[in-house]
């Protein structure tokens, strides 16, 4: 891969919403097995599934939680962008959307991180 | 390397998936008021009809969607193409929709 | 002329070891790239292969990694990419090098025309030239594409040129854009199918580095965006 030999010319807002949107695609597909996982233990085991709820009480872990929920809404808008400026006949000021669009993400994660704590 | 037919597919179930989203986000943050647990969830879950339908949908939109996006990130960033970028497509779309309908039977109808 | 010296380092593509890559080229006022690099060849190296021609920003053949951002060089200041007194030099990325600064510009028109970047005619040189409307939308929105004059400046700049071999790249599906709406062009259906392949407009990320970093301030990024538009609708009225 040649990606890396010295390219500098990545250092612009939609291309940070493109790995942004990558990245936050990639860390959800990796966590949803292990979700879908820790969901099914109610039916063999739901003191167990009790026992990991518990965990979302630790500290920690509700950081991850608000790092999770930022990275679907993050990925959700993010998306949804992209379909505006692929499907929709304007093509608004696309670096304001991709900003609008990470602030939003950021605003609902932290909601839910309020109701967390 | 995406096609007309898998960019309709992501991009179809991208559309469905964002109310599901949205209400999966709702659902988040109004339960994790006062803490989490497994009877609380339960409690909202089991034997609805309608729990079923939403989460049954949002397991086949996210393995589609899922399989094909990782798809591109294998082929673009892992080098991976022809039949072994094809298997793994599809492995992993089997793979997520087999956990996630078991994770959806067992909440509801389990 | 002033008694600065920059030093210059140029990537030197190909396989050839020992070759010097760094330079001390002295600065002068209002000195490009392309100048510091024909200082290179006709004082310091004269095996040092490189391509310009117009030298005035017209051409695009002076095309080179500068900073690893790609730029024309005849048109790119030094003072503008100087970090301090260094600047460093490449042939432009995702295209095979011939020689230090030289690429192989062959891949680049093979997927010009593999987009269908061609003219579909239907008339011949006995019918009366056709009318064009300047003001239609169709004829805006491709007027708004063709000045593209190749020099792959986009199509260095895309990272997922880099990442999919098969993928067509910005300069060739903007062609395919514009002829998509000249009103004269009647391969519609070709261009459509060519853009819909493994290489075609949907692998694009719309990460924006064509539109950034182009020359001539094209908008390969929303050519392709329409073509997306076109084939989704082509989807679904008729299932291809």
């Amino acid at each position: 891969m040649s990606m890396t030999r010295g390219i500098t010319s990545r250092a612009h807002p939609l291309w940070l919403a493109y790995i942004l949107h990558r990245l936050s695609g990639v860390g959800l597909a990796l966590f949803l097995p292990f979700h879908f996982w820790i969901l099914s233990l109610a039916l063999t085991s739901p003191a167990r599934l009790d026992g990991f709820l518990a965990f979302t009480e630790i500290g920690i872990v509700k950081l991850a939680e608000f790092g999770l929920v930022f990275l679907l809404a993050v990925h959700m808008f993010g998306g949804l962008r992209l379909m505006a400026m692929e499907w929709l006949p304007w093509t608004p000021p696309q670096k304001t959307l991709a900003a609008g669009a990470t602030a939003l993400s950021f605003l609902i994660a932290a909601l839910f991180l309020m109701q967390a704590v | 390397m995406l096609s007309l037919r898998l960019y309709m597919l992501q991009r179809i179930t991208a559309l469905l998936m964002a109310p599901l989203v949205v209400g999966h986000l709702a659902v988040m943050i109004y339960a994790i008021q006062g803490g989490l647990s497994a009877a609380e969830i339960l409690g909202r879950t089991q034997g609805s009809v309608a729990w079923f339908l939403f989460y049954g949908l949002f397991v086949v939109a996210v393995s589609i969607h899922g399989a094909i996006g990782l798809r591109t990130v294998m082929h673009e960033w892992g080098g991976l193409k022809g039949a072994a970028l094809e298997a793994a497509m599809w492995i992993i779309g089997f793979g997520l929709f087999a956990l996630g309908a078991r994770a959806v039977w067992a909440v509801t109808f389990a | 002329m002033t008694d600065r010296t920059l030093k210059v380092t140029i990537d030197r593509g190909g396989d050839a070891p020992g070759v010097q890559t760094e330079f001390d080229v002295p600065a002068y006022e209002n000195q490009t790239v392309l100048d510091v690099v024909s200082w290179v060849q006709q004082n310091a190296d004269p095996t040092l292969s490189y391509r310009f021609a117009c030298r005035v920003g017209m051409c695009g053949s002076c095309a080179m990694m500068v900073n690893g951002v790609p730029r024309w060089t005849c048109r790119t200041h030094m003072s503008k990419v100087l970090v301090g007194d260094t600047v460093t030099i490449g042939p432009l990325r995702n295209l095979p090098v011939i020689k230090d600064l030289a690429v192989d510009m062959d891949p680049f028109f093979d997927k010009w025309v593999a987009a269908e970047g061609v003219h579909h005619g239907a008339l011949t040189r006995d019918d009366p030239i056709a009318p064009i409307d300047a003001e239609t939308p169709a004829r805006v929105e491709a007027n708004a594409g063709i000045e593209c004059i190749n020099c792959s400046v986009c199509y260095a700049a895309c990272d997922t040129v880099t990442a999919n071999d098969d993928y067509l790249g910005p300069a060739a599906l903007q062609r395919a854009w514009t002829l998509l709406n000249d009103a004269k062009d009647e391969g519609r259906q070709a261009i459509l199918d060519a853009v819909s392949g493994n290489g075609g407009c949907h692998n694009c990320h719309s990460m924006g580095s064509c539109t950034a970093y182009c020359p001539n301030d094209l908008d390969p990024m929303s050519a392709i965006a329409g073509l997306k538009r076109e084939t989704a609708k082509s989807f679904f009225k008729w299932g291809r």
